[in-house]
């Protein structure tokens, strides 16, 4: 059964398009990875589902019922915990959980066994009755997420939810989101870090310019990518035509698919060979055509050859190009209401 | 321990939609006076700065001769209703910021994803912090006027003064609200209040009466929203003047205390009618 069912969402800022037609289809009780580099999209498409943002087309449905004409039942189902921790400083913590409880009309004695329960499972009973202002950036990530679990929400989004956060908090977080998961709580959390989808997320969705460009669990992405990841360079440097040339040379041998020339790794030729086989032709093949071996490493598919397969660059890459163009004063005006 | 399925018994659904308004205003409040009482300064501060301008403002004009003012009244009698009004507006006036702040730091983020019941409870909420502030303000200006020898209210003023002054809160804070949620940010905003406050009260009968002014300016306090607010008050001073009695010769013709509070109330309606739509665009 679905829970969460995005259909053909578009939104542009100005004139920056930020989603093309995303379509995204969330199944109940998963913990759903949405992968993608910084400026993809993730955080506006998490927004919209909240209710935060309208899109300017295409259609929202949680639960069964449509987000867009009557927002405020769903904002009860969800619980949000957003990338930048805005909290009232000169409240504590557990102030701000009871302001939550009663913004979300939980009854009092319900509310504060609620909190007791956060206090409890999130390790916050030493800090919380401290005012808010003087919290580290982990204690308040475990704030927000009491905040955001505290109705018991069907649907929990998290934004970047271990961005900036130190090993302690992050495994915090992680296994906190994993016995919620296994609870039965749906769960749908964006990220730009590889490996806290693939070791979080049992579905998962790679977004990238504002659309899905692959989806699936992670292993089964990582698995139509055959079984050998291969770097091969020709020559410890070498040049856009090299690599182009012996792209060419192996492209035609059985076995080998998807290569790429990694402009990023010294031109070296990154791609996938099903068996050991194609690997000794391609030896052979390349010492015909009078290219040697530099080094050759094998290693099992990972997210990141994913993302690279689905758009020729690797998410440091598409990283490090968006982190350039991007324009921050401008995305807080947008985040403002 | 049992944390994630949704029972209908954790929220209060069986509760009626007020009650549920009235829970979520009262939370808001409750984080409005917290932060009040954590940061006491504004208070400290909005109530001594008028206390300054009664001193310090009264005394420029304690020699003024006798039948200086109309009916020769004390000077510090008469400044004390512009006081009052003047630092009740410049309080409304600030309402806004609050609110600004929460939008820049993303705190009202948090209030929009909640399924509020109405989304005007965040006005509510600051209609009501505001208010309870000038309020206990005004007491404290009054009382300070009483000290100073400039008399207290007379019967029934006390209330005619608090009854003013909210119609006026009521209306500048729904304006503030409204600028809070079109300006682009506080540095805007603050320079809208900068720009706006002191020369509302110059243009105003705050501190000298409308036939000490030349006719242009005259004009510009017969018109002025706080002239409105000063008079009654001044009146609920005055033994001798009611709300019958013709309180502003304005150029345009003589207006009576009821006159007063009625235009009063008509531009407190007016400007809730005119932010509406600015609040509902955001706050839907």
């Amino acid at each position: 059964m679905l829970l969460v069912e995005l259909h053909n969402l578009e939104k542009s800022y100005g004139s920056v398009l930020a989603l093309r037609k995303l379509t995204l289809e969330i199944p109940k009780g998963t913990l759903f990875g949405l992968l993608g580099p910084n400026g993809s999209g993730k955080s506006t498409t998490l927004r919209i589902l909240c209710t935060l943002l309208e899109p300017d087309s295409g259609t929202v449905t949680v639960a069964g019922e449509n987000v867009l004409k009557n927002p405020r039942n769903i904002r009860s189902k969800i619980g949000f915990v957003a990338q930048e921790v805005a909290i009232d400083k000169i409240l504590t913590g557990r102030e701000l959980l009871q302001l939550h409880g009663d913004l979300y009309h939980l009854r009092r004695n319900y509310r504060d066994k609620r909190i007791l329960e956060m206090i409890d499972r999130l390790d916050m009973a030493e800090w919380i009755d401290r005012r808010s202002g003087t919290y580290s950036g982990g204690m308040k990530r475990r704030l927000d997420l009491a905040a955001g679990l505290l109705h018991e929400p069907e649907l929990l989004v998290l934004d970047e939810p271990t961005v900036g956060l130190d090993i302690e908090s992050r495994s915090k977080v992680w296994s906190l989101l994993r016995e919620l998961h296994t609870e039965g709580t749906t769960i749908l959390l964006s990220s730009h870090y590889l490996e806290e989808v693939d070791a979080l997320s049992d579905q998962m969705a790679i977004i990238d310019s504002g659309k899905v460009i692959a989806q699936g669990s992670p292993s089964e992405l990582k698995k139509e990518l055959g079984n050998n990841r291969v770097t091969l360079k020709v020559r410890e440097f070498s040049n856009q035509v090299e690599g182009e040339k012996v792209r060419q040379l192996i492209l035609g041998i059985r076995g080998v698919h998807d290569v790429v020339v990694n402009t990023s790794q010294g031109f070296s030729l990154n791609f996938f060979a099903d068996d050991s086989d194609s690997l000794s032709k391609m030896r052979s093949d390349l010492n015909e055509a009078g290219f040697g071996i530099f080094s050759l490493s094998e290693s099992r598919p990972s997210l990141d050859d994913v993302y690279l397969k689905a758009t020729g660059k690797t998410l440091m890459d598409a990283e490090l190009e968006v982190s350039s163009k991007r324009d921050f004063k401008k995305e807080a005006k947008q985040s403002m209401r | 321990m049992n944390t994630t399925f949704s029972t209908s018994s954790s929220l209060n659904k069986e509760e009626t939609p007020l009650n549920q308004f009235l829970q979520e205003v009262s939370a808001l409040t409750k984080r409005l006076f917290l932060q009040l009482i954590r940061r006491p300064s504004t208070l400290i501060a909005g109530v001594l700065q008028p206390l300054i301008w009664l001193v310090l403002f009264g005394a420029l004009f304690a020699n003024a001769p006798v039948d200086f003012l109309p009916g020769g009244m004390e000077y510090g009698r008469f400044l004390g209703a512009g006081i009052i009004v003047f630092t009740a507006f410049s309080g409304a006036l600030n309402a806004g910021l609050p609110v600004m702040f929460d939008r820049e730091f993303g705190f009202l983020n948090r209030l929009l994803v909640a399924p509020l019941r109405s989304r005007s409870s965040i006005v509510v909420s600051s209609v009501i912090y505001i208010s309870t502030i000038s309020l206990l303000q005004c007491f404290a200006i009054m009382s300070a006027a009483f000290f100073l020898g400039y008399g207290w209210p007379s019967e029934g003023g006390v209330f005619l003064v608090f009854l003013t002054l909210l119609i006026l809160v009521f209306a500048v804070t729904a304006l503030s609200l409204g600028l809070a949620f079109i300006l682009p940010g506080h540095i805007e905003l603050i320079a809208v209040i900068f720009v706006t406050n002191l020369p509302l009260l110059f243009a105003s009968t705050a501190l000298v009466p409308i036939s000490f002014m030349p006719a242009w300016l005259g004009w510009l306090a017969a018109i002025n929203p706080l002239t409105f607010a000063i008079e009654p008050i001044r009146a609920a001073y005055s033994s001798s003047t009611g709300l019958g009695s013709v309180l502003i010769q304005a150029p345009y013709g003589d207006i009576n205390g009821y006159g007063c509070l009625l235009i009063l109330s008509l531009l407190t309606i007016g400007l809730f009618l005119v932010t509406r739509p600015l609040l509902n665009r955001k706050l839907i």
